[in-house]
Order: structure tokens, then sequence, then C-alpha cells
């Protein structure tokens, strides 16, 4: 699948996200650039730990103290409307609450824990709807109700009156869609949204966010850990470790020609159906660098299997293009002249 | 919820008579009764009374029947609304505490929404700008409250009134109308010495209450439902006071149970010192001297604040948390 060639809808550039702490700086989104076009998925995929979150908190503009956007831009254009740089805005001000919520809206990790516990659900969907639509609390219900139906919540009228915490964790998940749907944003940022659910409910909650995808032809960024659900969703892959872009390409191309050696390991230690039975899963050595002895140069060469001394441990590697739509951030292609160099 | 309440409301009566037991017991404690202690008393002043009269007076108070009789009797008489007779002020109780009842509750119920209407908007800015100046400032005032015993702030508070301004705080009245019948001037002037003992009486309520208060937010303050609001769109104030200050005041709102008796226990050494006419002084005095009706009616009255108290905080903590409401009824 190529690319869309529009105007992308969010562009993200040399985003710098740092949380300054008494133990020292934690540089978690170092240097992230992405694009999420009209219509399209992109997974943003990591281990724990490598600064998805806060990407997408990033975007959202909801990082707080002691977190703070260091440098870069976040563009966001809504087809026919002026590009706004996200980055500039007033976190709390006026113009990018509009965006929050209204423009692009989040699908959190755990719905339990994103209700309030003691409102119901017809209370914080109806309050989303009316933060954002100039519309009485009667047809703001009437919304409620139209969004539930969306994400096929079974009875959407009761499930108004019920708390959070008497709904099943599918309906649970599926009434926070509805409330992300509930103003009809062009971008929708699902934060590892079918973590918290079983496999059964997560297939579910995929359908659906496929079939609204479909219907709305909103865009989604899609966090995860999981590869084989990005598989399933989505259009482009962002891989991220320890909060940098190791490589960003069309879907087929990570599964099937991965360039980057996280994203090559990354892949081997998923099973596949021609993996022999009871065999040892290949597993990426070490773990991930604690964030405040974070190493200098590339932060993978500790664990890499390509890594190259006196290169990969002093310096760190520019994202260079393979291909047309594939970005790969590592020395073994940057040694290669022919290789044009990203912007 | 209707039924959860009337539940609690028919076990009320139950409950007033285990109090009177409990009460009853508490006042005959002490060794002796009234007539020892008055005995004493007469003793102590030099003057004193031969033993025809003590067995008289004994008779006439019924003090030489069994414990379980003298108890039956004074509740058969509290059933039917007599609180019987003060034997030290020789005076129906009823009349006797009436004025002070009211003093107290006027206080009490002063000092309680002093104490939240400070402690709770305090608490709340102290946590949303948490390491601020103002956290930090409150930080050290709450310290100072909850340290600072509240008879010595207001033994320091009438020292430098009297010393510097010439004025003496003490009491609820000015001398012109103390023992005057209620009217407007009377109760204007209540209202112009109040303040005093209810700003003294809450510091120490209303620096634990915020302390408590901006732990519980600050709790509130990292959880999701948070980040999902400002996800929304919400200002940051709106969702602040929407979501958390919500489920922080949850478990406050429980303490009120034992708040309300607590004010008026609390408050017998500062009413004593102030020379308040309250009800906390009376009950010492009645303590002191065995007067066992009227320390028994006190009791009693305390032990249904508590009660009333613990039913408003119980009714109130299910209005606020649907979790225990449907826990209650379903």
């Amino acid at each position: 699948m190529t690319r869309p060639t529009d105007e992308p809808l969010l562009s993200v550039r040399n985003l710098k996200t740092e949380f300054v702490l008494d133990e020292g700086t934690v540089k978690a989104v170092d240097d992230v650039s992405f694009d999420v076009h009209p219509g399209e998925v992109v997974g943003i995929v990591g281990e724990s730990g490598c600064g998805k979150s806060a990407t997408i908190k990033s975007v959202l503009r909801i990082i707080e103290k002691p977190g703070r956007i260091s440098s870069g831009s976040i563009i966001f254009q809504k087809p026919g409307e002026q590009p706004v740089d996200l980055v500039t805005l007033d976190q709390r001000g006026k113009h990018m609450r509009a965006i929050r919520g209204g423009d692009i809206a989040l699908i959190p990790q755990e719905p339990m824990a994103a209700f309030s516990p003691v409102h119901t659900i017809g209370n914080q969907l109806i309050e989303a709807i009316r933060l954002h639509q100039k519309v009485s609390k009667q047809q703001a219900r009437d919304i409620a109700i139209e969004r539930l139906k969306d994400v096929s919540m079974p009875n959407p009228e009761q499930s108004l009156k019920n708390y959070s915490w008497e709904l099943s964790g599918g309906l649970r998940q599926r009434a926070m869609i509805g409330m992300a749907l509930s103003c009809r944003p062009s971008l929708l940022i699902a934060d590892e949204p079918t973590t918290a659910i079983d496999v059964t409910t997560q297939a579910q909650v995929l359908d659906l966010l496929r079939k609204l995808r479909q219907q709305h032809n909103s865009a989604i960024i899609f966090i995860t850990h999981d590869l084989g659900v990005i598989a399933q969703l989505a259009d482009h892959v962002v891989v991220m470790y320890l909060g940098r872009v190791m490589e960003s390409a069309p879907i087929d191309d990570i599964f099937h020609r991965p360039q980057h050696p996280y994203t090559q390991a990354l892949l081997q230690s998923i099973p596949t159906l021609k993996t022999v039975n009871r065999s040892v899963l290949p597993t990426i050595d070490g773990s991930i660098p604690h964030p405040f002895t974070r190493p200098a140069g590339c932060p993978f060469f500790n664990r890499c299997k390509d890594a190259m001394p006196g290169t990969c441990d002093r310096h760190a590697p520019e994202a260079v293009n393979v291909s047309a739509t594939q970005l790969v951030s590592c020395f073994k292609f940057q040694s290669d002249g022919s290789m044009e160099r990203h912007k | 919820m209707l039924q959860y309440i009337i539940k609690r409301l028919l076990l009320l009566p139950l409950l007033l008579f285990i109090f009177t037991i409990i009460a009853f017991i508490l006042i005959q404690a002490p060794p002796g009764d009234f007539l020892t202690s008055y005995i004493a008393e007469l003793a102590a002043s030099g003057s004193s009374m031969d033993r025809a009269q003590i067995d008289a007076l004994r008779t006439l108070y019924g003090l030489d029947q069994p414990m379980v009789i003298q108890y039956f009797k004074w509740l058969g008489r509290l059933l039917t609304g007599d609180l019987g007779v003060s034997l030290d002020w020789q005076r129906p109780i009823s009349e006797l505490i009436g004025d002070r009842l009211t003093l107290t509750l006027l206080l009490g119920g002063g000092t309680f929404i002093f104490t939240w209407l400070i402690a709770i908007p305090i608490g709340i800015l102290s946590a949303t700008r948490k390491y601020s100046f103002f956290d930090y400032f409150f930080t050290v005032f709450n310290y100072i409250g909850v340290a600072t015993p509240t008879f010595m702030t207001a033994l320091v508070l009438m020292w430098i009134s009297f010393k510097y301004y010439g004025i003496n705080i003490s009491g609820l009245f000015s001398a012109e109308y103390v023992d005057a019948p209620w009217s407007l001037a009377r109760t204007l002037d209540l209202l112009k010495h109040l303040w005093l003992p209810i700003v003294i009486l809450g510091m120490d309520g209303t620096a634990r209450l915020a302390r408590v208060m901006r732990a519980n937010l600050l709790d509130e303050l990292n959880k999701p439902y948070m980040e999902m609001a400002r996800a929304k769109g919400m200002s940051e104030w709106r969702l602040v006071m929407k979501y958390p200050v919500r489920l922080a005041l949850n478990p406050l709102v429980s303490t009120i149970g034992w708040y309300l008796p607590l004010i008026f226990s609390g408050s017998v050494i500062v009413a004593t010192v102030m020379n308040l006419p309250t009800i906390g002084p009376m009950l010492l005095r009645a303590l002191i001297s065995q007067d066992m009706y009227l320390a028994g009616t006190i009791i009693l009255i305390y032990m249904v604040l508590a009660v009333i108290g613990t039913l408003i905080s119980d009714i109130l903590l299910v209005w606020l948390d649907p979790r225990i409401r449907m826990e209650k009824t379903g």
C-alpha cells in the first residue's frame, strides 16, 4: 500500500519532550517525526517506556509538569482549514481545548480508570458533547445515544444511566470509543486500547475501529506493543525505541522488509505458524537502558547484533530514506552514499 | 436510597436505649453519689449536715434504691420528656440546659461551617498548586494550627486584647445582656462576640481538614480520569472541581459523624478559659459534683449527636458515592 499523497492531517517534526526530575532529565520523546494522513491508521510500536504514550500526550498537549515539549512542531491541518502548530498553542487555552476532544480525540488505555467512578457514563458523554457543540442537554443526550449505537452498544439508553464499573470491560471500552467519537474527530488517538481487555473482546474492539474508520474516514494513531494488533489494523508503522524513531514504513515493508536491526529483532521474537513447536523464541538480549543512564549514540547499540563499535556508541544516527516511504535510523544505511538523507 | 435511610432511622430507638444504659453506668461509675460530694463540699466550707437530714435527702432523691431501679425511674421520666431536676442547681434540667444548648449548637455549627469554608478551598488550592508559595505558606500555617492547643490560642488572644486594647473578650455577651431576655439587641450582641470563639475553636480543625483535603486531592490528581477529562477538552478548573475534588471529599464527609460531638466536647477547655456559657463547662461541673441526672442528660445528648452525625455522613456518602449506594441497596 502506498501512502496517500494528499496533505498530511498531522505532521510531527523533530518533537522533543522531556521530564525534568530531581534525578535528572528524561528525554521521553527525542527527535520524533511522523505524518498521519486523513483516513490513515498509523501504528506506533515499541516496548514499555519507549515514549509512545509521551508522544501522543504531546500531540494532545496534555503533558503535565514536570514534563514539557522542549522543541519541534506538531502541525495539525484539518482538510480545508489553516494548519496550526499545536506546540505554539497554550496548553490550557481555548484553542487547544477546542481541538482536544473536538478534532483530536483520545481512546485511553484503561477505560475503567479513565471514567470517573462517581459519574454516570451518560453524564461524562454528554459533557464531552456539550464541551464542543452548542446543543441542549436533551440534544446532547440524543447524540450520545447515536454514538453508542455507532459502537454497537447494546441498549444505549440504559448504558447512559450506568456507571463505568457496572459495565463489562468490552462495553466500557465501547463506551469510551463512543465518547471519543462524540464530536466526530478527524484524528483518533488510541493508546493501547486493547491492553486491558481479553483477547476475544480485543478482536471486537479492533473490528469496531476498522469499521469506524471506513465509515467516517477518520485517521487513527494506534499505540501498542503488540505487533499482531498492528498487522491487523495499521497502514503505516512507526517503530520507537527509547524515545527515538528507529524505523518508519508502510505495514508491508515493516513485516516483509524490515531494515532496522531492532525491527528485525522484534519480528523474530513473535511466534509464527512456521515456528517449530517447543523451540525457544529468540529474544532481544539485554533490557532497555534506564532513562537516566541512557547510552550516548544510538540508544539500541548495546543490544544490537549489528552494532559498529566506534560509530554506534558515539553518534546518534539520523533517519535515512531506504525507499520513498521507508525511513530507517541506523548507521548501516548511512554509510551508503547513495542513500538520500532525510531532512 | 430511601429504604436505606429508613432502615437506619428504625435502628435509632434501639441505639438510644443502649445509650441510656451506657450513660447511666458512666455517671454511676465514680465512687459515692451526689450527696457524698455535697457533704464533702459542705465540710470543706466549714458547715455540716446531720445524719437524719442526709438520709432524708437520700430518700428524696431516690439514691438509696438499687441502681437498676434508679435507672428505670430515670428512663421512665426520659420517655415522658422529663429530663429531671439538677441536684446541684435545684432547677429543672431542661430549663438549665436549654439556653446553653442553643448557644453550643450555634457555636459548634458556626465553627463547623467556618472550618469547612476555609479548609476545603485551602486544601484544593494547595494541592493544585503543589510546592508553590501558597502551598508552603499554608503547610506551615497548618502545622502551627494543628500543634497549638486551642485554649492556648484563646489565652494569648485574650491577653493581647486586654493588654493592648483594654477589651475583655471572654463570654458570649456584653455585661448588660448576660441575663437579659432574648431580643434583637441581644442577638446582635451575641453575633459580635461569637466570631472570635469560632475562629479560635475552628483553627485546629481547619488546619487538620486542609491537610487531609490536600493529601486526598493529590492522590486523585494523577488518576487517569484526569487525563481523560483533559483530553476531552475540559478547562482545568472545571475538571478539577467536577472530578477529583468530588472524589477527595468522599472520605472527608464520613468524618462529619465524629466531628459533630467532638465540637461539643472538644470545646470544654476553651469554653472554660473564655467563660463561654456553653454546655461543656456545665458538664464538667456536673461531673465534679456528681450531679448525676444533669451529667447523664448531657452525655446522652453527646451520644445522640454522634448518632445523628454518623447518620448524616452515611447519607451524604451514599449520595456522593454511587458505588456505596449500589452495595447498600443492591
